[in-house]
């Protein structure tokens, strides 16, 4: 049995509910974004650089990235867990699975980190 | 519980419903989009730090290649999204059923299709 010490909530209802959450902020954020610049195809520099400095958009975004971090963990440990397994790999998989989610947690939160730079620049 | 059951967890012998099909590629797209946003936030950073770094990267959404990346990554985006109602909808017991999960994977694939469609014409146009 996989010991469940590397989930994000240390229990399932926890990680179903972030989850959900985050997919909600990520499909508006999304949405609104996709939408805003099909809808502006002829956008400038100084258009997109003042709504990028509005503090508005700035929430909405760190939100976001927030979001992505806790929404994409919760789905790499998933699959890290279904399939970096003991039972498909040998025992070798254990260091390999602790691995490959120290390297994920690292970048996800490399990426908040880097869009709070972008954002605060 | 017993050790001795008869089991085959191997998936390559097993027929998978359409159902498995679009689970294991929410999972596929979910890790592209981990990686995508790499590009993204490189993008957000280029195009916010100066004028022509901004011009820049607009002209490389304008090549053949820039074109199909941003194709290929709103496509599996769409494709995500549209997995994720699937299953936000299933959440409030919608299509919980075997019938109804098989229409709502079906469901999910022609519209993300349609997207994808959809997002190929207006970048042409």
């Amino acid at each position: 049995m996989v010991k469940t010490v590397t989930n994000w909530g240390r229990n399932g209802v926890a990680d179903w509910l972030t989850q959900r959450l985050s997919a909600l902020i990520l499909l508006s954020y999304a949405v609104v974004m996709i939408g805003w610049i099909a809808m502006n195809p002829n956008m400038d520099y100084h258009q997109w650089k003042n709504c990028f400095s509005s503090t508005p958009l700035k929430i909405y975004t760190l939100l976001a990235l927030l979001s992505l971090t806790l929404h994409a963990w919760i789905g790499l440990w998933s699959v890290s867990t279904d399939y970096i397994t003991v039972r498909l790999m040998g025992n070798k998989a254990t260091l390999l699975r602790l691995l490959f989610q120290g390297v994920c947690a690292t970048i996800l939160v490399a990426y908040v980190i880097w869009g709070i730079l972008i954002l605060w620049a | 519980m017993k050790d001795k059951r008869p089991t085959n967890l191997d998936i390559s012998t097993i027929a998978l419903p359409v159902t498995a099909y679009t689970s294991i590629m929410h999972r596929i797209s979910g890790v592209i989009l981990f990686v995508g946003s790499f590009v993204l936030l490189f993008g957000l950073e280029q195009s916010l730090s100066s004028e022509r770094q901004f011009l820049t990267l607009q002209e490389c959404l304008h090549t053949w290649w820039g074109q199909i990346s941003v194709w290929a990554g709103l496509s599996v985006l769409g494709y995500h999204m549209l997995a994720g109602c699937k299953h936000l909808l299933m959440d409030i017991g919608i299509g919980e059923s075997l019938r109804g999960g098989i229409t709502m994977a079906w469901t999910t694939i022609a519209l993300a299709f349609l997207w994808s469609l959809a997002v190929a014409g207006w970048l042409l146009w």
